[in-house]
Formats: structure tokens, sequence, C-alpha cells
């Protein structure tokens, strides 16, 4: 790695730098996360006039409620739908976009460039088109002689949410598929070529392991992604209705704090959360650490 | 093993640019040609359209008596080891010399035998099991070679493939090379813009200028006999030195010398005269054709010393042994055998 090392004069300058981002940090992360800690080791009444420590009973609770394991399980169901998903149709693009640039002349890639974000522009479009109050799927759908329903039906609401999540980090996959494509030497696909391997060969023998790595930050990214960043996505679809069919984590945790008012319960929810989240993280570091250099 | 034929091969890139402009070449079974030129002639191109990595615009390329234009790369039977060596760098070295043949779908047993025998040839046997990011530029160029060896096939393509290489090991590759195509006997195609690596590895030389052939033959031929003044100045180094010259009747006149020229090689009054730097050797007493050189400045090469210097206001390079006394001027003489006459116009050879 070449990096560009700066030395500072006064030893108080870097820390002073950083400074602002370290408030922020503090103020919009650790501090709220330290609250949720605190306010699950509580019992609250919903009125906020009687507090009491219980120790880990919000845990011991959450955890044998079907209702909640349950949303563990479609959280999950969730999350690897939207990564599978919204990575599968980012990677079929790019490799699109990516052949389109290099079969062009040098001095066209400039301009090709706007074509190959297009797909981003219509992955927007497409959420728009899902929709359920301005959308025109459903609509269709019912034309071709299904009988959408995501309001009674489980899969139907799930299929939904799904869609409508990955659309949105289909643009994002896409950019990183795009730029790892396109740091792969063509005399590699060449030399593939002469080596006797078709098309369809050379993608799964050369282009894919070469972009492993990226597959799986991204396969993180967006899992992390479908956790906890989805709320709107089914605040706006489904509500995690039917019958909680698509309340996953972070949409309970919001339904059981703020309508259900089960504050510690509600906080428990969080650090879980919170904890998935960590993991995942931490996992992902150490593999890049570890496989990035294949 | 087989033959290449080139006919009338030309290549125009989208946007028209012809990179190719009709090049015929006969290339025989076990040959060793090497294309030279300077960067941006179109050897790289040529030789990827041979590879079928290029669509050839018109003309036809055949290999073994057999039209390969539309055919894939795969079908060609050829190996190309690339500039950059394009090793997968996800593949162990194994891997890397046996993708082609499990492609081809060898036996196991048969893949382990030509990969091992290949890395005992290139001594890469202890870095069987390594990626390529573990290798040295050297190890990597021998695992590019390995890898077009392995599969036997009936030509090589090189593009170029020293040019990553520090000059030592520059030198030392180039005779490996040629060694092993000697004893593989595979026919090969070299391109380079190294006139010193292609003198040393071809059989057969074809010069190349934007796009067309300049002259085809052996190094030593193409050495003695350049047949044009872009050969005479590309092989070679240093450079031959190209004068002005005036005809008079049976001489060129170039400064106060007057170099002998049989009178019916050409017309007009104004000739290229070429002599080589290593040519020009101190003028002995009895030397009556002699050139008074005057000192510019001298580059020490150890072994000897170039002399550059002007004659008659015109630029030139003598190469002189070590122990020569120099003054402000050096006279310096060459037989009339070792001049190089060309047309000014043209720069087509004349003698
Ligand atoms: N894809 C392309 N589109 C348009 N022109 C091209 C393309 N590839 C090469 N050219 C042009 O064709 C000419 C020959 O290119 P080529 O790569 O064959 O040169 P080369 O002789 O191999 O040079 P070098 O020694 O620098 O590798 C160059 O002028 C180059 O600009
Ligand atoms: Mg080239």
């Amino acid at each position: 790695m070449q990096t560009k090392r700066t030395v500072f004069g006064s030893p108080v300058l870097p820390y002073l730098l950083v400074l602002p981002q370290l408030a922020i940090t503090f103020v919009f992360f650790l501090w709220p996360a330290g609250q949720a800690v605190w306010q699950s080791f509580l019992r609250e009444d919903p009125f906020g006039l009687k507090t009491s420590f219980v120790w880990f009973a919000n845990y011991q609770k959450l955890f044998v409620d079907p209702q909640y394991l349950y949303s563990l399980q479609i959280t999950a169901v969730f999350a690897l739908s939207v990564a599978v998903l919204s990575i599968g149709s980012a990677l079929v693009l790019a490799v699109a976009a990516d052949r389109m640039i290099r079969l062009s002349q040098t001095y066209t890639t400039l301009l090709v460039w706007p074509y190959a974000v297009a797909p981003a522009v219509a992955g927007v479009m497409w959420w728009f088109m899902f929709n359920p109050t301005i959308g025109i799927m459903s609509y269709m759908l019912e034309m071709l002689g299904y009988d959408w329903n995501h309001s009674l039906n489980p899969t139907d609401a799930m299929i939904l949410v799904v869609i409508a999540a990955s659309w949105k980090q289909i643009s994002y996959n896409f950019l990183f598929f795009l730029a790892g494509l396109q740091a792969i030497p063509a005399s590699l696909n060449e030399a593939a070529a002469i080596d006797g391997a078709g098309p369809v060969k050379r993608f799964f023998t050369i282009v894919l392991p070469l972009l492993s790595p990226t597959t799986f930050f991204l396969a993180v990214v967006n899992m992390v992604y479908a956790m906890f960043d989805t709320f709107a996505v089914i605040h706006a679809t489904t509500q995690g209705g039917p019958s909680g069919s698509t309340a996953i984590l972070v949409y309970k945790v919001f339904q059981d704090g703020f309508i259900g008012l089960k504050l510690g319960s509600s906080a428990a929810q969080s650090v879980v959360l919170m904890v998935i989240v960590i993991t995942l993280t931490v996992i992902q570091f150490r593999w890049v650490e570890r496989h990035v250099e294949y | 093993m087989a033959a290449i034929e080139l006919s009338d091969v030309r290549k125009t890139y989208p946007g028209g640019f012809e990179a190719v402009k009709g090049i015929s070449l006969p290339i025989r079974d076990g040959e060793f040609v090497v294309l030279v030129g300077p960067s941006g002639c179109g050897k790289s191109t040529l030789l990827r359209m041979i590879a079928g990595l290029e669509r050839i615009t018109s003309g036809t390329v055949k290999i073994a008596n057999r039209v390969v234009n539309n055919l894939e790369p795969m079908q060609r039977d050829i190996a190309m080891v690339f500039q950059n060596y394009a090793l997968y760098p996800h593949m162990t070295v194994f891997q890397n010399l046996a993708y082609g043949l499990k492609n081809r779908g060898m036996a196991k047993s048969e893949i382990d035998i030509r990969v091992d025998e290949v890395a005992r040839i290139l001594e890469i046997e202890p870095y069987l099991a390594r990626k390529p990011r573990a290798l040295s530029g050297g190890q990597r160029q021998r695992v590019a070679m390995g890898r077009a060896i392995v599969r036997e096939p009936a030509a090589f393509l090189f593009d170029e493939p020293l040019s990553n290489l520090d000059a030592k090991l520059r030198i030392q590759m180039r005779g490996e090379i040629k060694q092993l195509q000697k004893r593989l006997g595979t026919t090969s195609v070299y391109v380079t813009h190294d006139q010193l690596e292609a003198m040393t590895l071809a059989d057969r030389l074809v010069v190349l200028n934007t796009g067309e052939i300049e002259q085809i033959g052996t190094p030593l031929d193409i050495y003695r006999r350049p047949a044009t003044t872009f050969v005479a100045a590309f092989i070679g180094s240093p450079a031959m030195n190209l004068v002005k010259a005036h005809r008079r009747s049976g001489a060129a006149v170039f400064g106060d010398a007057s170099l002998p020229m049989a009178d019916d090689i050409a017309s007009g009054m104004e000739v290229t005269v070429g002599v080589r730097p290593e040519d020009l050797t101190v003028a002995g007493t009895k030397d009556a054709l002699r050139l008074t050189l005057k000192i510019a400045y001298v580059e020490e090469l150890g072994a000897t010393r170039l002399v550059h210097g002007t004659v008659d206001g015109q630029n030139l390079v003598a190469s002189v042994p070590v122990d020569c006394p120099l003054g402000e001027t050096l006279e310096v003489h060459a037989e009339p055998s070792a001049l190089h006459f060309f047309d000014p116009q043209t720069g087509r050879r004349l003698n």
C-alpha cells in the first residue's frame, strides 16, 4: 500500500482536526447506544412513572418470546434475500456495462459512463413502480393473472419488501462491481480465451473469483443495510404486516418501543441488533484482512 | 508444430485508423520470426490477429494450412506470452499451468506429468504451490513461458515478454528462450521494439514501420544490407551514420572526402551515405579515404569509445579503441565496401 503520510508540526493539531467527527460520533452514536444499553436493564411503565432495575430480565423474556424468534427468522430470510437479489442483479448489470465499455474504444470510455450509470437511475425508477401507493407493478401482475396482495399474503409481502429494499442497493453494488471488473486486466481474459475457456467458463473461473473480495464486502454491507437501514422501506410498504410477517428486527424495535411502549424490551432488542451488526463488521474486517490479497 | 502464412493482412480499427497495411509473410514450420519496429508500428496488432484476439479486417491468416480468420483463439492451437504475463492471480503456479490442459479435458494424471515436466525444464518446481504475487518478476516470466509450453501448441506468440525485466535478467531470459525454442522446434513469432533482442533471437527478422514491412531477412543480412534508411537507422546500436553527399562522376563527395561510388547505381545529384560507427576506423598514414572528425564529445563504453563529432556540419559517430589518442579532431577511415548508399527521396538502398 502506498499511502501519503502527513506530518503535523504540533501534536495537538491532528486531535483537533478529528474532534468534530469524534463529537458527532459521540453525540449521535455512542451516547444513544449507551442509553440503549442502560435502558435495556430497566423496566419502566409506559407512563414513565416507575422505573426498576431488572438486570437481564428483558433479554430473558426476549429469547422465549415466539414473536421475537419469528422476527429473528424472517430477518435472516430478508437479509439474505436482499443480499442475493441486489448483488446478483448488480453483477449482471455490471458485466453488461463492463462489456460495453471494453468493446468501445479507449477514448470513448468517458462518454460511455452515463450509460454505465443508467442502471442506477433505473433502480430508482423501479422502486417507484413497486411503491404500493403510486406503483403499477401490482396492477400489471394482476393483469398477468397473479392475484398479488401483499396486505394479506405473507409471501407476497416478503417478496415486495425484499424487492423494494434491493432496488435501492443495486446501484450501489453496481458501482463496486463495475470498478472491480474494470480493474481486471483484459489480458487475463485473453489468456484464458487462448487457454481454451469459453466466455461462460471464463466468467466463472477467472472473473468471479477475482471479484470475490468485492462480493464478500458487498454481502456484508447489504446484510447490514437490510437489517438496519430498511425501516423506511418497510414502514412505507407493509408496516411489518400482514400479522408480523415482515416485521424484521429493526421494525419490531420501533413497533414495540414506540407503538407498544415496551421500552425495556425495545432497548434490549436494539442492543441485540447492535451486537449482530458489530459481529458482521468484525467478521468482515477479519476476512478482508486475510483474503483480499489472492 | 505448423507453418503460419499471412497474406495481405490488414487491420483498420473502428474509427478508421489503419494499423496494419497489407502484410504478407510466410513463416516456415519451426522458424523463429521476430517482428521489430518502433512503438505504434502495429506489431502487437499483427500478433493479436494471428492469436485471434483482434478481428482481421481483410486478408487471410493460415496456421497449419488452415484459414483461421474466423476461428476463436482456443481453436487456433497457439499459445501466447503477454508483456504483463497475465498470470491468473487467484491460482497457484500449478493451477496456472494446468488451466489450459484442464479446459481441454486432459486426464488429471496426464496433467500432473506434463506440468511437472515443464516445471523441471524451467526450474520453477519450488514455486508450484505459490500464487503469482509471491514470485519475482523473473519467476513470473518463467511461469508465463511455462503456461505456453505446457500445452504443446502449434505455435508460440510472444508480445514483448522481456520488457518488464531488468537488463541483466533480460539477457539471460533471451538466451533461455532461444535455447528452448531450438529444443522444442516450435514455430514462434516474437514481437519486440528492442533491436538487440530482435537480432539475437531471430532466425528471420521482419522490420515493420507504420503498419508495413520495411525489410525481411536474417539478422545478418539486415545488418549488412539494410534496404532502407529506416532499417539502417533502426537496426544496430549505436545507429548507423547517415549523411548527405553530392554526386560527382564515380564518387559521392562529402566534406573533403570523395567516396567511391559506381556511376550506374543511380541518378540525381544528392545521395545519402550510410556508414556504421564500427566501420569508421582511426586512419593510418596509407589510407586514402579519410575524414576529419571535429570532436564534440566522447562516450566511454569500456571496451570501446564512441566519438561524437561533425564533418562538414553533419553529425557522425565513430567507435574506436579506448587506447587511441584524442585531440580536437580525429582522422577516420572507411573501407569502400562498408559504405551504404541510399536514395535521399525514397530512402531505398542504391548499391
Ligand atoms: N483498439 C484500438 N483502437 C484504435 N487504434 C488502436 C487500437 N489499438 C491500437 N491502435 C493503434 O494502432 C497502432 C498500432 O498499435 P500496436 O499496439 O500494434 O503498436 P505496437 O507496434 O505494438 O507498439 P508498442 O511497441 O508500443 O507496443 C497504434 O498507432 C495504436 O494507436
Ligand atoms: Mg505492442
